[in-house]
This record gives structure tokens, C-alpha cells and sequence, in this order.
């Protein structure tokens, strides 16, 4: 008996040690590789990770509604990315067909506004109503089975920005201020200034709500042990559509956040930045708020540096490395930078 | 914990005689039609068919079978949910590229290749070497990308795969120049493929009776394959981890060998319809690869009878027949009829996102359902207290 704990615990600590090396490797690699870009070419430097930064703080709205749902229900929602994109689609729609603006000023800004608060009901309701029809009734069906509704919902939503937005990409006019500061080489655009600006907020309010209300006690409860919670007179069907509306909330600020600052709409965008953010909940440790605003951040970095340096793999191979950091993240720390190990509930 | 109703053994393993006579018929008398009626029919029923349910219709249809079949080993039986399994299908097409035609002009290897390209530069193999080794490269890639990932809890494990399923199509779309190596000749692809030599013949693209017979003999093989192997000590082990993957580990069943077996087997398969799709379509293209594949076959399998060998394939057969030409066929049909424009294989997205919602909702257990499969997906819907499980 001895002899085999002895062995597991050897098995272990090798693990350990192999794991250990290999990320020390992996951390010298990189910092080396930002170390030569960086005297390489300071101003591009900077002006990637700005980059980077921009795309970070939407990552942190999608990811948040991923980790939000994962969090509350252990779900992948597959359909989130979409809902994202369908967000973007609505934004471009309200601003430059509904109300006739493709540029900048005053009552354009206004509009800007009334988007915001638009898009973020329309999509928190869509997100409720998703959860209503489709995953509620297989809330305790065997866990394969969700995932797969999941993942046609997506498709269903692709169809519907399919047929609004059409087969290929369009673009938009924003309505956005288009100067930017620049100071010795670095250029930070207006857009990337008001992405901030509204995001920031945004997650305040966010980590207000679940850490302070009561409304958030309660989805932390439910978080934990739906049935406990429910014991405790906590309505979990209403704590869960409000934990969907949340993150639907959230996705439709990325979107019109995306589409203003992009200027662009796509129907299969949501999938590929859905998965995207979900790489950086997962990299923050799924179910962990403050995690997935860092992952966020760190993915967009990562990106926006090899997009951006001299020396990199270039955009062609972006969503190559998003995914090996995914795949690597999972097979050696699936818990995530900030996420602690749970042993899985039985 | 598990109340299994009915664990009777399932019908479709009981006897291996009924379904080979059966398979066979079916298979001989669609070749026959082929082969031999469908060009002599007069004019009008020929154009019906040329329209439906062309011959180029049923092969591809096939290479979705075999494709569906390796799915359902790692979805059905095993109960682990593969979102990229586009990428094994990338693989074993492009290792047809590789190992069936001129793509690598500086060496220049012919192991039992066909007589039309023995003087061609590149690597020859014979095409029944190719399903083999393409089979073995999936498997391989199967296990490298299982190995670290199936400890994981299963919706990592999903997550993990579709990254696979995306890295794959891109190291090919971007392959054109990798460290100075051309490994898949980028967006252009690798086009002509060599064609398939068969004793006595070599068959042109357009031998579609000749492909349709090695199809349905790959299949065949494929469906001798899952059965047995549903039956024996591997696949009652997938079964058990499936049901409960705890109970499964305590009664002593390896956990991770056995899902790795799971997928490399499920790899093999689908690299084997690589190889046939390549020689299907004469050549391999990287834009064709993509995260709708994976859902399609997906959605196949849902359909069929998630671990039902029959219904997986009469799911992939009716699913791949919809995509390719019925969709497009019915879509005529009513624009000509009612006189409107409706685009109709657009709303194919729509048909497979609301095929795998609905049946997740009312029919999870699939059209042709796996008895022990339906008592446990309705397992939940018969627990009299809300204080089940939490899963």
C-alpha cells in the first residue's frame, strides 16, 4: 500500500515538476519574444497592445455573459456569441437606418446612447427568452443535452443575422468622434477612449450586482446549490433569467460597442468571437467574474501583439494561437488564472 | 442513481446475419438502379432523378455515413461530446492529398500505385494504403488531442475539440508556407487526386457506381466494425462510461484508455471518409472545412439515434441528401410551382439549429432510438422529487 502511494505521489511531483519547467520555458519564450519586439520598435509595441487593450475590454463583456451562465448553471452557451453578433446587427440598423445617422455629432451621440440602452434590453430579452424555451426544460436532462441545444440555438441565431445581414460582411459608418490623441508614435483613437468609457461602467455596475444586491446573493447561492438555494425560498428559475439577462445585457453593449468601432457586421462573427471570449473566461477561470475580465484582457493583448508586432505569427494565424492557448490552458490548468480547483458535484 | 427499464440487449446487434443480407440487398439493388436502370429510363424519370437524387448525391451521401458512424462511436457510445470533427475529416483528405498524387514533386515514391500515374513525380500510394494511413494520422491526432483533454469534465472536453476543429482547416488554409514548407498548397488546394484503380480498371470521376460499391463497402465495414465492438468488452465499457462515468471508474473500467480508444477509433473512421471524400471530389480543398461540418454531422447523429448504428446513418443519409440536393430540388420544385423566389437552401442553418434543438426537446433519443439510451436520457423526467441530482 505504501509502496503504491509512494509511486502516485512520485508520478505526482514529476507532473509537477514537468508542468513547472514547461511554463517557465513558455514564460521566458514570451518575454523574450516581447523583449526583441519591443527594442525592436517601441511606438508599434504600444500602439499593438492599444490595440489589443480595445479588444480586450469586448472580449470582457462576451466573456462575462459566458462566465455568468457557466457560473450559474454549468452551461456552454453556445449561442452567446451569436446573440453578440445579432446585437451588432440591431446597433447598425437602429443607428444608420432607423435614425438616418452615419456621422459624427451631437444628436448622433444621442442616438448612440439610445441604442445602448436599446440593444441591451432587446438582448437581454432574447436571452431570456432562450433560456425560457430552450434550456430550461433540460435543466436536469443529462448534461450532453443542453450543450447541444446550445449549439443549434447558435445556429438558429446565424440564420436570423443570415437573412438581416446578408451572406457577406458589411460595413458601417460610425457615429463615433474619428480623431485620436497621439503623443511620439502612438496613436489612441476616440473610439477606443469611448469602448472604455462605456465598459468600465458597465462592469462596475456588473460586480455591483452580484457582490452587493440581494438579487446577486441570490445567484451566488444558486451558483452553489440550486436545490439549497431553492430551500432557502430563493426563486431559482427567476435568479437564473436574471443571471441570462445580465450577461444578454452585456453581449448587446459589446455588440453596438463592436459594430461603432469597427464598423462592421458579419452573420458568423458571433461565432468566432464567442469563442474567443469564451477562451478568456476559461483562461480567468470559468465562473470567476474578475477572471474573465482578465483573460479578456490578456487574449486581447495576445492578439493585438502578434497581430501587430514585426515580429509575430501575423493575423492569418490569430485565431490559431487563440486556440492553442485554449487547448494548453485546458490540458494543464483547466481551472484557470484565477479559478479555484472544485472537486466535481456527484 | 440509473433505473434502466429496459436493458433488453438491443435488436440491431442480435444477429449478424439478418443485417448483412439485409445491408447488402439494399446496397446492391441502389447499385443496380445505378448502374444499369437510371440511364435507361425514359427521359422524363431520368431528368426526376438527375434532379433528387443524383449518383454523385449518394456517394458523397456515403462518405457522410462513414463520417456520421465514426461520430457516433465518440458521441453515441462513448458519450463525449466532439464539436470538431471537421478536423479528422481535414486530415484524412489531406493526407489523400499527400500520399495520392504529384503535390510533393521533389521525392518520388509509387508503392502499388495505379498505371496511370507511374511516371508522375510525388508520392503514390494505392488508395487502399491511403484509407489506411490517412486512418492512422486521424487516430494518431485523435489520441494527442485526447490524451491531454479527456480528464477534463465533459463540456471542457467539447470546447477542446472545437478549438481542434478550427486550428486543423487553418494550419491548412495558411499551409502554403510553413517555415518555408508547403504543406497544403494554401487556399489553392491539392487537385488532381489519383484516381482509383480497382482489378481490371481505373476509374475516372465520373465512375460513380464503381466509388458508390467501395463506399458501401467501407461502410459495411464501418458498421461490422461499431457493431462488434458495441458488443464486446470495449464498447460495453463506452457504455458503462456514458451512463456513469464514476460508477464506471469504480467498477474498474480504465477511464482514460477507454475514451481514447473512443477516439481514436472515431478519428480512423473519420479520416477514412477524408480519403473517400478526396477521391470523391478529385482533390481537397481547405475552404470546404469548416465549424458547419462538425454541426452537421452532429446533428446527424442526434437525429439518427445518438449509439443507434441504423439510425445514424439513416440520419446521415436523409441529412446529407437535404444539404446536398434535396433542399436546392424541393426549393425548385415550390419556386416553380407558386411562382416565388425563396432561397431555400439558404435556410438550411435554421433546419439544422432547429432539427437539434426540437429533438433535444421532445425526442432526445433520436428517430431510431438505442433502447438503452432513451431510459437513460428520460431518466431525469420520471424523478417524482426536484431534490435529484443537480446535474
Amino acid at each position: 500500500m505504501s509502496l503504491l502511494a509512494g509511486g502516485y505521489q512520485a508520478r505526482q511531483i514529476r507532473r509537477l515538476y514537468f508542468e513547472r519547467s514547461l511554463s517557465t520555458i513558455a514564460a521566458f519564450g514570451i518575454i523574450f519574444w516581447l523583449g526583441i519586439n519591443f527594442v525592436k520598435s517601441p511606438s508599434q509595441f504600444f500602439q499593438a497592445s492599444i490595440i489589443g487593450l480595445s479588444n480586450g475590454v469586448l472580449y470582457a463583456l462576451i466573456a462575462l455573459g459566458y462566465t455568468l451562465v457557466y457560473g450559474i448553471i454549468e452551461l456552454i452557451n453556445f449561442a452567446h456569441g451569436d446573440l453578440f453578433m445579432l446585437s451588432a446587427v440591431f446597433s447598425a440598423n437602429f443607428i444608420t437606418i432607423w435614425f438616418h445617422k452615419d456621422s459624427s455629432g451631437p444628436a448622433a451621440w444621442g442616438v448612440f446612447l439610445m441604442c445602448l440602452v436599446t440593444v441591451m434590453i432587446a438582448a437581454a430579452s432574447i436571452n431570456v427568452g432562450i433560456e425560457r424555451f430552450a434550456y430550461r426544460r433540460l435543466r436536469r436532462a443529462p448534461k450532453l443535452a443542453p450543450l447541444i441545444t446550445a449549439v443549434g440555438v447558435s445556429f438558429v441565431l446565424q440564420f436570423i443575422g443570415l437573412r438581416w445581414n446578408g451572406s457577406g460582411p458589411k460595413t458601417w459608418n460610425s457615429v463615433l468622434p474619428a480623431g485620436k490623441i497621439s503623443f511620439s508614435g502612438v496613436s489612441i483613437p476616440y473610439t477606443t477612449i469611448i469602448s472604455f468609457v462605456v465598459t468600465i461602467p458597465l462592469l462596475l455596475l456588473m460586480s455591483w450586482i452580484v457582490t452587493r444586491t440581494r438579487q446577486g446573493k441570490a445567484m451566488r447561492a444558486t451558483a452553489q446549490d440550486q436545490d439549497a438555494a431553492r430551500l432557502m425560498g430563493i426563486n431559482v428559475d427567476r435568479t437564473i433569467s436574471f443571471t441570462f439577462a445580465l450577461g444578454g445585457a452585456l453581449a448587446g453593449a459589446a455588440g453596438l460597442l463592436f459594430q461603432q468601432t469597427r464598423g462592421l457586421t458579419s452573420y458568423n462573427l458571433g461565432y468566432q468571437l464567442g469563442l474567443i471570449a469564451f477562451t478568456s473566461a476559461v483562461m480567468g477561470g470559468i465562473g470567476n467574474l474578475q477572471g474573465a475580465v482578465l483573460g479578456a484582457l490578456l487574449i486581447g493583448l495576445v492578439q493585438g501583439l502578434n497581430d501587430g508586432l514585426p515580429i509575430g505569427l501575423g493575423q492569418q494565424w490569430s485565431q490559431t494561437v487563440v486556440f492553442s492557448i485554449l487547448i494548453l490552458l485546458m490540458a494543464f490548468k483547466p481551472t484557470g488564472l484565477l479559478g479555484k480547483a472544485v472537486t466535481e458535484k456527484v | 442513481m440509473m433505473k434502466l427499464k429496459r436493458s433488453k440487449t438491443p435488436n440491431a446487434g442480435a444477429s449478424h446475419k439478418k443485417w448483412t443480407i439485409g445491408f447488402s440487398i439494399a446496397a446492391l439493388s441502389i447499385w443496380i438502379f445505378y448502374t444499369y436502370i437510371m440511364y435507361n429510363l425514359p427521359d422524363g424519370p431520368q431528368t426526376i432523378f438527375q434532379n433528387w437524387l443524383p449518383p454523385t448525391t449518394v456517394n458523397e451521401a456515403m462518405v457522410w455515413v462513414i463520417c456520421a458512424l465514426g461520430l457516433n462511436i465518440v458521441v453515441g457510445y462513448a458519450g463525449l461530446l466532439d464539436l470538431g470533427f471537421v478536423a479528422f475529416w481535414a486530415i484524412g483528405g489531406y493526407s489523400a492529398g499527400w500520399f495520392m498524387s504529384s503535390f510533393f514533386r521533389q521525392v518520388n515514391i509509387h508503392i502499388f500505385s495505379p498505371s496511370d500515374a507511374a511516371d508522375q513525380p510525388g508520392i503514390h500510394l494505392t488508395f487502399w494504403a491511403v484509407l489506411g494511413v490517412g486512418g492512422i494520422i486521424c487516430a494518431i491526432f485523435g489520441i494527442i488531442i485526447g490524451a491531454p483533454t479527456l480528464r477534463l469534465r465533459s463540456d471542457y472536453l467539447a470546447l477542446v475539440t472545437l478549438g481542434f476543429g478550427e486550428i486543423i482547416p487553418q494550419v491548412f488554409t495558411n499551409g502554403e508556407n510553413i517555415a518555408g514548407f508547403n504543406l497544403s498548397n494554401g487556399t489553392k488546394g491539392i487537385s488532381p487526386i489519383d484516381n482509383v484503380a480497382v482489378p481490371g480498371k481505373i476509374l475516372g470521376p465520373f465512375d460513380f457506381s464503381w466509388k458508390f460499391a467501395i463506399f458501401v463497402f467501407l461502410t459495411a465495414i464501418m458498421v461490422f466494425v461499431s457493431l462488434r465492438l458495441r458488443k464486446g468488452r470495449l464498447g460495453r465499457a463506452w457504455l458503462a462510461i456514458r451512463e456513469d462515468e464514476l460508477a464506471a471508474s469504480m467498477m474498474g473500467v480504465p477511464l482514460m484508455s477507454t475514451k481514447l480508444a473512443a477516439y481514436a477509433v472515431g478519428a480512423f473512421s473519420g479520416g477514412v471518409g477524408g480519403v473517400a471524400f478526396a477521391t470523391h471530389v478529385n482533390g481537397i480543398f481547405a475552404d470546404r472545412f469548416n465549424f458547419s461540418i462538425s454541426i452537421i454531422l452532429l446533428a446527424m447523429v442526434v437525429l439518427g439515434g445518438m449509439g443507434n448504428v441504423w439510425g445514424v446513418m439513416v440520419g446521415a443519409l436523409l441529412i446529407a441528401w437535404i444539404n446536398s440536393t434535396g433542399l436546392p430540388a424541393f426549393g425548385d420544385l415550390v419556386n416553380n410551382t407558386f411562382n416565388t423566389s425563396i432561397n431555400f437552401p439558404s435556410y438550411n442553418f435554421l433546419l439544422f439549429g432547429g432539427v437539434l434543438i426540437l429533438m433535444m426537446l421532445y425526442k432526445r433519443e433520436g428517430m431510431i432510438p438505442e433502447s438503452r439510451l432513451k431510459a437513460i436520457l428520460h431518466e431525469s423526467d420520471d424523478e417524482t422529487s426536484n431534490l435529484g441530482g443537480s446535474h
